[in-house]
């Protein structure tokens, strides 16, 4: 089995986001990227699969400020192959980036595309669908515990509330992976960097569309108006006292 | 002139409430673009229908009740080559990220995702999303349409989409199922030790509680204040509490009376299942954290010092 895992670089949440002079786009400089979480689940539910039954993990990332971080991390971690798609900016929208994606992921011939099923990014919708509806797959999104079974994969889909769903779905597949059934692994610094000197990333130059849509304002949300801010615990104490908590 | 198309989801032989809220955006919607509301339903029931009193209009698609990816989505772009409508929307939920990229991408349309709000102006669609972990809102301009917005559950009121009547409805024909994903069953949630949805005050932890050992002062503090001890998503996967302890889109919802939010930032992910708590008190180190976007009283700081010297005092 092949499994291809596109890995998306999003901003570090943690920072404090600026919104650039223009008003309708992040300011980007200086601003700390990182590997968007639910990849790292995606990443880590494939070299399961791998390790339990055997199959070759491609990671592919956009050349950008965090491709070739994500890119060894991910080869340091167990992927058997790492390439870095290039004619699209990182940042771009998923769309763009989906068809990028798709036109490297396509010729791979993968069995199994695994992929976050969402990222903080997603103004134009996720990138799995996307990328599906690109090479011509189906698509599950917010998928845990994928089982191979042939040449099908056992996968559950979360609802809200608990519930999930079971299916079955034939292979190739494209899943947007909610969470990997463990968490996920980590490589340490002196592994990535060895495997970085060993190592070498594929090139494949891709292009990206136009955005299907037009930003024209971008702002953080209105500060909670209505949330009083309590200095001290026994302000807060206060609090409880006066909802009848204590 | 432009009718809105409101995806109807439903689950386990009930209309889902983002079915609801998303008819209330619509008539609001609708009343803009001087269009109606049309309702799409697949694979429901004639007691479904009935519910939808507030669309114009349903369409119905015959299906198995269960929600499949692979023949919903071709039934929604069978519809909208149908009904023609200037708006789709669909929930940003797990049913509706199966269908709304598919939808834009099979039929090139403008989509913005994790809607609060979708307006007409001027002749042109303007959808505000929930981006970056709820830290920015994005407008995006999806042209005149036709287009695609993912409305997220908590922006509109169920009851102001719920309305008596008897829609006209009209049958489409199913797309034929290509069998390449087959569902197998619905998985519904084992009992839980503790009911969070029962209980009238929630610790709730988040990332910020580091590791597992110190779920421990989140506890003490929660028997010395009668709670239960619920949580984020981060906590469920790292597999610290049980499935059953989570609080948010594909967790629980829960309206206690007090929720105490300990170390949670407020992904939109968890805002939709605690929002509706009569008051929320969050306790965060980051004083940009969304959260304080829903909390009634915010206080920045460790959640350490906060759970020790609550726990001193009580």
């Amino acid at each position: 089995m092949k499994i291809a895992v596109p890995l998306k670089q999003v901003p570090d949440l943690v920072e404090d986001l600026e919104v650039a002079a223009s008003g309708t786009a992040l300011d980007f400089d200086g601003l700390k990227m990182k590997l968007n979480e639910f990849d790292e689940h995606a990443l880590e539910e494939a070299l399961l699969l791998k390790e339990a039954s055997g199959a070759e993990v491609v990671a592919l990332a956009i050349a950008g400020a965090e491709a070739d971080r994500m890119l060894f991390t991910a080869l340091a971690k167990g992927a058997d192959k790492a390439v870095k798609v290039s004619g699209v900016d990182a940042n771009a929208d998923n769309h763009a980036l989906a068809q990028a994606f798709a036109a490297a992921i396509g010729p791979l011939g993968a069995d199994l595309i695994l992929t976050g099923v969402q990222s903080a990014s997603d103004r134009d919708g996720q990138l799995a669908p996307l990328l599906a509806a690109r090479l011509g797959l189906p698509c599950v999104s917010v998928v845990t515990g994928v089982q191979p079974q042939g040449k099908a994969v056992l996968l559950k889909k979360e609802y809200s509330g608990g519930v999930m769903a079971e299916f079955e779905a034939d292979l190739p597949v494209v899943l947007g992976i909610q969470a990997a059934r463990q968490t996920p692994r980590y490589a340490p610094v002196s592994k990535v960097r060895q495997v970085q000197q060993s190592a070498k990333l594929e090139d494949f130059a891709a292009s990206g569309g136009a955005a299907p849509s037009q930003v024209v304002k971008m702002a953080p949300p209105p500060r909670g108006q209505g949330c009083k801010m309590l200095k001290s615990a026994d302000e807060l104490l206060a609090v409880l006292k006066e909802k009848g908590v204590v | 002139m432009g009718d809105i198309l409101v995806v109807a989801e439903h689950l386990n032989g009930a209309l889902a409430d983002i079915t609801f809220e998303m008819l209330a955006h619509a008539k609001t919607l609708a009343g803009q673009t001087q269009g109606q509301v049309v309702a799409l339903l697949v694979g429901g029931s004639g007691e479904m229908t009935g519910q939808l009193g507030a669309a114009a209009k349903v369409l119905t698609v015959a299906a198995d009740g269960n929600f499949n990816p692979a023949l919903h989505a071709p039934a929604l772009q069978t519809a909208v080559d149908a009904a023609k409508p200037q708006v789709v929307l669909v929930g940003s939920t797990s049913m509706g990220m199966d269908l709304a990229s598919a939808l834009a991408a099979a039929r090139n349309l403008p989509l913005a995702a994790y809607c609060t709000q979708v307006t007409a102006q001027g002749g042109k669609i303007l959808a505000t999303s929930q981006l970056y972990g709820g830290k920015l809102l994005v407008t995006s301009d999806l042209g005149a349409g036709p287009c695609v917005a993912a409305m997220l559950p908590g922006y509109a009121s169920a009851d102001a989409g719920k309305a008596a009547g008897s829609p006209a409805s009209e049958a489409l024909p199913a797309p034929a199922d290509p069998g390449k994903v087959r569902f197998k069953r619905l998985i519904l949630p084992e009992k839980a030790d503790v009911d969070i949805q029962a209980q009238d005050v929630l610790v709730a932890i988040g990332r910020g509680i580091g590791k597992k050992e110190d779920i421990a002062v989140a506890e003490e503090l929660a028997k010395a204040l009668g709670a239960a001890v619920a949580a984020s998503r981060p906590i469920i996967d790292a597999g610290w509490l049980p499935k059953a302890r989570q609080v948010g889109k594909s967790g629980l919802k829960v309206k206690p009376k007090v929720y105490l939010a300990l170390g949670i930032s407020g992904a939109p992910e968890h805002i939709e299942g605690m929002k509706g708590a009569g008051t929320i008190i969050a306790v965060n180190t980051d004083k940009n954290a969304p959260i304080f976007d829903v909390a009634h009283y915010g206080m920045v700081s460790d959640l350490f010092d906060v759970c020790e010297a609550l726990t001193d005092k009580l």
